[in-house]
């Protein structure tokens, strides 16, 4: 199949506001469950290890209108959180048993509580993630409360989930990971032959079907990438920095793109590609997830590793790959994002890297302001 | 309307003596005249008993932020910070602090100190995390994150596992304050301060129940945070505790005497969000007019919920203030016990109302409470009124909006007590 048939198809998938494959699959798995995953990571093997399905409930993209959701988050508050609301309050998460949502940001967090007291018969979980990782004292911690996630899972599903379970699904997730993390350098090597638009659908395709068949779809796209001729075009190289968690429209991306930007990195759906390397799939799984997300996982806004500061781990990225610039891309109300934000533009600036900050909503549907600002930006660097 | 007056008792001359020399004890070593150690810590659920058994001033740069605002002259440094890159959607407490460090951290009551450590005890508050990481980027202070894991599945209670894994990072935290101090770790000490903290926790709880009593002898929300700072700033200390027996026979004289918080309390109302610091006065009288007092408030709960028996337990030290930290202060409480907290005080403290003061700064408190507007207006029928404005920011206060709901919204109480007494 031509590359350009399977991002189509992904990327309709993904568009799709309702969730028709999760309902597809359920249909498909007569009596098996699904959980609705808010970003940004969720341990997802848990999940699966279950028999259940994990796919990423991630707003509601420039799909739906709110109409609901305004009545019950302010104004002040990201889109997603309340889109994710309408998604519910419309009765577009039908398909879903239970949800997830982790420690990472207040209005993210908040929003588990709603779902709580709107969906007394949904199993809303909430996982707190470490934010201290230097303690000796974490890494049983957190293994402890992915047992006890673990548990909660194994109720709703009906079913005991032995370890063998759980290594099944982390050595599938590693193989699904492994195969994104090759998506990604051949984009950062060869950005001719794969533009962030069509990366962005094949690995959000993964957010919605089971890891078995988002494995296939990827190993296709990737021959099929390789079998492609296209040349490289005069575009600075640019690393796309803050959207983790409300995710920008494809079109947007697009319009960066388009502007005149080679995209070698971004941050993209992060939790779903988190893990640098493969998780452990021997010993005892909860540490081994554990062990992961403390030391195999990449840097992050919802994580704060003080032993290594995001600022140096971006700096060290824009090096690393050779980049010319950043974007410090950041949805609107983002709490996480913006703050960062003052801390990488000190550090871009104190390194001579160029950076151009913008804001996006999710519902967005125009993009030409943001194509000119990036375009201007482009020239500036083009023609200094 | 009840004429504008307020209740202005010794407490409050009291409370501002008592920040007035924290913050000449700050400002002495800031200067370099007082070689005391500080560690900067989050107000909500903290750990001051154990940085006073090492004779550590906590530092709190809320208040430091807060106080800018109530002198009414925050606004320039909220934009410096925004000139830095913060934007203008962020909380803006973390604006305040930052433009004040980058200002020669110089404020109306003195110089403030770097930190000795930045103790990020986030209880409940994932914006500390940022706020924290940025003052140590840019002081260079060494920086503890203390994690304390939210409240979640079952949605309520105390995990174990929870205490266990603060009870292991406050040992890590009693090594570093001993590196930091050159003072060895001694739990006769901090039993001693404990004690004293139950103490102090006793006499507050007692006070929060009197304004069961109608009328309520003082404004649970106006003048309970006047006295949030004496509990954040002194637990733990005789000093404190003498302030809490001081404000505790006043206030038991009012309900002797049968003395108001107003000249004539015609509304009982429930107040759920912070204050909005720079316009305090003007939001009081928003109410006062109404002869509408706060019978309780979520936001004086920030710091502990005493009020609903906890007390620290000197012969569980570490345990009991790990289980202060986890489950006993609002913030790091989730919406539903937040809900049932509020329901509590509406029934317990025979409120009319609930008033939702949603501030944008703080998406702790504010994200959500639109839903609690459902559940309470809709499902519990008790009238609610949900108003915007700031807990920080001077430009986020619309006086004449806020006025005009406010008056709507009492007049139709006022109606609505009519119809049913006629
Ligand atoms: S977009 Fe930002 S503020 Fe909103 S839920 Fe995600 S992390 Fe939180
Ligand atoms: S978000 Fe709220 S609790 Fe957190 S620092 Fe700001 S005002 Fe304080």
């Amino acid at each position: 199949m031509q590359i350009e048939e399977i991002v189509a198809r992904c990327r309709e998938m993904v568009e799709e506001p309702s969730f028709v494959v999760v309902e597809q699959w359920k249909t498909a798995h007569p009596g098996a469950k699904a959980v609705g995953c808010f970003p940004v990571y969720s341990p997802v093997e848990l999940i699966h290890a279950a028999g259940m399905l994990p796919a990423g409930v991630i707003g509601g993209s420039n799909q739906i209108e709110i109409a609901y959701a305004d009545s019950r988050f302010q104004s002040f508050v990201c889109s997603i959180v309340k889109s994710t609301m309408e998604l519910s309050l419309t009765g577009r998460l039908k398909a879903f048993d239970g949800m997830v949502f982790h420690s990472i940001c207040d209005p993210g967090r908040n929003l588990a509580a709603v779902f709580k007291r709107n969906y007394p018969d949904l199993a809303v979980e909430y996982i707190h993630l470490p934010q201290n990782m230097a303690s000796p004292a974490t890494l049983e911690y957190l293994a402890g409360e992915y047992a006890r996630v673990k548990s909660s899972y194994e109720r709703l599903a009906g079913r005991t989930v032995r370890d063998e379970d759980i290594h099944q699904s982390i050595s599938l997730y590693n193989r699904v990971r492994a195969l994104m993390r090759r998506l990604y350098s051949i984009r950062s090597e060869t950005p001719h032959l794969l533009s962030t638009a069509e990366c962005y659908a094949l690995v959000k395709a993964g957010t919605r079907l089971p890891p078995e068949e988002h494995e296939l779809i990827l190993q296709d796209a990737i021959a099929a990438i390789l079998r492609r001729s296209s040349r490289p075009k005069d575009r600075i190289k640019v690393i796309v920095q803050g959207a983790f968690c409300e995710q920008p429209p494809i079109e947007l991306i697009a319009a960066i793109e388009e502007a005149g930007c080679y995209i070698l990195d971004d941050d993209f759906l992060l939790g779903w590609r988190w893990f640098l390397e493969d998780v452990p799939d021997t010993g005892d799984p909860f540490v081994a997830l554990a062990q992961s997300y403390m030391n195999r996982s990449t840097y992050s806004s919802v994580k704060h590793d003080l032993r290594h500061s995001k600022t140096a781990h971006l700096i060290e990225k824009v090096r690393q790959l050779n980049a010319d610039a950043v974007i410090c891309l950041s949805a609107k109300f983002c709490e996480p994002a913006l703050f960062d934000y003052p801390l990488f533009r000190l550090a871009l600036e104190k390194a001579e890297i160029p950076h151009l900050a913008l804001e996006f909503e999710e519902k967005m549907w125009i993009f030409d302001a943001i194509q000119t600002e990036v375009e201007t930006f482009v020239e500036s660097m083009l023609f200094d | 309307m009840v004429e504008k007056q307020s209740y202005q008792g010794r407490i409050h001359l009291l409370q501002k003596e008592f920040i007035a020399q924290y913050f000449k004890q700050l400002d002495r070593v800031a200067r370099g005249e007082d070689e005391t150690k500080t560690a900067a810590i989050m107000i909500s659920g903290n750990v001051v008993e154990l940085l006073r058994a090492f004779d550590v001033i906590p530092l709190y740069p809320e208040i430091n932020a807060l106080q800018l605002a109530v002198k009414k002259v925050v606004l320039p440094y909220i934009l410096k910070a925004e000139e830095m890159g913060y934007s203008v959607d962020n909380c803006a407490y973390v604006k305040a602090d930052i433009g004040l460090l980058f200002s020669g951290n110089e404020t109306p009551l003195g110089k403030i100190p770097i930190p000795s450590l930045i103790l990020c005890n986030y209880v409940g508050c994932n914006v500390y995390l940022n706020w924290f990481e940025h003052l140590a980027e840019y002081t260079g202070a060494p920086i503890y994150n203390l994690d304390l894991p939210f409240v979640r599945d079952p949605w309520n209670g105390l995990r174990r596992d929870d205490v266990k894994y603060v009870v292991a990072q406050l040992k890590e935290l009693i090594a570093l304050l001993e590196k930091i101090t050159g003072k060895k770790y001694d739990e006769d000490r901090l039993k001693g301060i404990l004690a004293l903290a139950a103490e102090t926790e006793e006499h507050w709880s007692q006070i929060k129940h009197m304004t069961k009593h109608k009328p309520a002898p003082y404004d649970a929300f106006f003048d309970a945070v006047m006295m949030m700072a004496p509990l954040y700033c002194l637990r733990g200390t005789m000093e404190g505790l003498t302030f809490f027996q001081e404000a505790y026979k006043e206030m038991d004289e009012r309900v002797r005497l049968g003395i108001g918080a107003l000249p004539e309390e015609r509304f009982r109302f429930v107040i759920e969000g912070p204050t909005p610091w720079p316009h305090l006065r003007t939001f009081r009288d928003l109410f006062t007019k109404w002869g509408a007092v706060a019978v309780a408030s979520t936001y004086s709960t920030v710091g502990g919920m005493w009020e609903f028996g906890f007390r620290h337990d000197p012969a569980r030290p570490l345990e009991s203030i790990a289980e202060h930290m986890l489950i006993h202060n609002y913030t790091n409480r989730n919406l539903l016990q937040r809900r049932e907290q509020m329901q509590r005080y509406v029934q317990d403290w025979s409120a009319d109302a609930l008033i939702l003061h949603s501030v944008k700064s703080c998406r702790v408190f504010s994200a959500g409470q639109g839903d609690l507007r459902e559940l309470f207006a809709r499902e519990l029928d008790v009238p609610t009124l949900l108003i915007e404005s700031d807990i920080e920011d001077p430009r986020y206060f619309a006086e004449a909006q806020l006025r005009n709901r406010i008056d709507a919204f009492f007049e139709s109480l006022e109606h609505k007590k009519l119809v049913r007494t006629s």
